[in-house]
């Protein structure tokens, strides 16, 4: 099963970090990439712009509307994501915990199967 | 990282928030700074033990409050001064921080906080280091040493400034809107002085002043969150991503400054490329143009370009005409006329500036962007004598010395010059 792992943190205290720390953290979550990387089970990784970078096109009434910004204002955003293949969900929930170790910022993963999922082909 | 330093991230991030809406409450610059230092050690010591709160900035505001109205009840006692003199909405507070902080109202504490440092009767440097100092929480030491300066004579213009301030009075109503924007324009302003202190370091003093392009980052993205569809702040954000992203490829192993041009675009910071780009895409499609989108704009085209051959100097040119309109300053026309000099050739760049050379009479760039545009045409007798003026007007050895090195080339080589790089 492919699961989704989905990082939400306060992107205000992880823009805090130094580059050094932001390094070392990043650092730290390879060698957790790495290790499932190795058994052929990772699936694309992406690391997000901060929210003030986002637009969202909000459907409803004829036009749908294009705003600045997040749709809705929360303490934690989404900052980025895993795609990892697992045997069980106790396997994924150990990946995340992985993570968790690696990166002592506040926050929480969701892991979420998937259900559709299309690679695509744009070269890295 | 250390949990340690989780947590003086969360501190540095909550700061802000919190001191403002402290601000709010005991209208003191002082009290607010000393409740959330005493907040920030109680966090400190609590965090660890208990795990970190949910919301850091309302925990800090609530322990940060009830620790200041402690002092403030100790003091009166002793000295017998009435307590509310100095608290202000004392009921409010109680239950309210939580909700206070998803409140629109809290932006303008924010801005409040910000817009206090940039009084009109603080000269430049003063507003830059109050800024640091209460908004980022940069030590006296540490800012001392961006600015090359002692930590004593640091502490006095803080000193000072806070003295300023306190005599002028903080305006505490909620802005209107047009007060609103007024504040969030000198703020804007600020954070561009903040960001212009690191960013116009010699190479010797980079790597300490450096962080203040960080910081000036990291102020303009709060503005940004807290005012999320201003163009113009999306322009400012931009701007200073984009030119930060170049800091790598700025200086050489002496630490003599390298041109746009000849800069390793490879070594430029590609996430804070795409960072800027997504902005000034943002920004546009409100069709409400200001100072900042457009100088971002021009940054981005320059980012685009993955060699110098490919820059849009057209586009560039355009740009600069836009910003001539909105804010006419010879300088602005100068580096329009750079993109001219691209675009056009040297001659058409030359009939630009020729009128300015009386309002810029003692520009250095002027006279080099005019030596080597003489350069390019073949006029070395001309050139020679505009580079001769730049040398005698250069600040710093880094400009004499790279003028100097179009002299030496005028002596050895007396053909003219293709594609001779402009001063950007």
């Amino acid at each position: 099963m492919l699961y989704a792992i989905l990082c939400y943190s306060d992107e205000n205290v992880v823009g805090s970090w130094t580059k050094e720390e932001d390094d070392a953290c990043l650092a730290r979550l390879k060698v957790v990439q790495d290790k499932v990387a190795a058994e052929g089970r990772m699936g694309p990784v992406a690391r997000l712009v901060p929210t003030t970078a986002a637009t969202t096109l909000r459907k409803g009434g004829e036009e749908p509307l294009v705003i600045d910004g997040p749709f809705a204002e929360t303490k934690e955003q989404l900052l980025g994501f895993y795609t990892i293949d697992c045997r069980s969900l106790d396997e994924a929930i150990d990946f995340a915990r992985d993570l968790a170790t690696a990166n002592p910022a506040p926050g929480s993963y969701e892991i979420r199967p998937v259900r559709l999922f299309r690679p695509g082909a744009r070269p890295t | 990282m250390t949990d340690l330093a989780w947590i003086e991230a969360a501190l540095t991030a909550a700061r802000p928030q919190a001191v403002a809406a402290l601000l709010r409450y005991f209208r003191d610059l002082d009290i607010a700074e000393e409740a959330f230092q005493e907040a920030s050690l109680r966090a400190l010591k609590n965090w660890p033990r208990n795990g970190p709160p949910r919301d850091p900035a309302a925990w800090l505001i609530f322990v940060g409050r009830n620790a200041a109205i402690d002092a403030v009840r100790r003091d009166s006692r002793q000295q017998e001064l009435p307590p509310e003199e100095k608290i202000s909405d004392l009921d409010d507070v109680e239950t309210r921080v939580v909700e206070r902080l998803d409140n629109s109202d809290y932006r303008d504490d924010v801005l409040r906080l910000l817009f206090v440092c940039c009084h009109p009767e603080l000269p430049a440097t003063q507003q830059i280091a109050l800024a640091l100092r209460i908004v980022s929480g940069l030590t006296v030491p540490q800012i001392a040493r961006a600015f090359l300066v002692g930590e004593s004579a640091m502490e006095q213009r803080i000193t000072r400034a806070k003295a300023r301030i306190a005599k002028a009075g903080i305006p505490f109503g909620t802005p209107g809107a047009v007060e609103r924007a007024e504040r969030l324009a000198a703020v804007a302003a600020m954070i561009y002085l903040v960001f212009n202190e690191g960013y116009s370091a010699e190479a010797d003093s980079a790597d300490r002043r450096r962080s203040l392009c960080d910081e000036a980052i990291r102020l303009s993205r709060l503005l940004l969150r807290l005012f999320p569809a201003e163009p113009e702040i999306m322009g400012l954000t931009a701007l200073l991503l984009l030119q930060h992203a170049r800091a790598d490829a700025r200086f050489d192993a002496n630490g003599a400054a390298i041109l746009l041009d000849e800069q390793d675009r490879t070594l430029w910071n590609r996430a804070m490329i795409a960072e800027g780009l997504a902005l000034v895409d943002k920004a546009m499609r409100h069709h409400r143009p200001g100072v900042y989108q457009i100088q971002a704009a021009i940054a981005a085209l320059h980012a685009r370009a993955a060699r110098p051959e490919e820059t849009d100097w057209a586009e560039i040119n355009l740009l600069y005409r836009a910003l001539e309109q909105l804010q006419p300053s010879p300088v602005v026309t100068l580096n329009r006329a750079v993109a001219v000099a691209k675009a056009e050739g040297p001659e058409a760049a030359l009939d630009l500036i020729e009128p300015l050379a009386e309002r810029l009479f003692g520009y250095f760039y002027f006279f080099g962007v005019k030596g080597n545009l003489l350069m390019q045409l073949g006029r070395n007798g001309e050139a020679k004598a505009a580079f001769d003026r730049a040398i005698s007007l250069a600040r710093t050895p880094a400009e004499a010395a790279h003028i100097r090195m179009h002299l030496d080339r005028l002596a050895r080589d007396s053909a003219p010059r293709q594609g001779a790089s402009g001063i950007v």
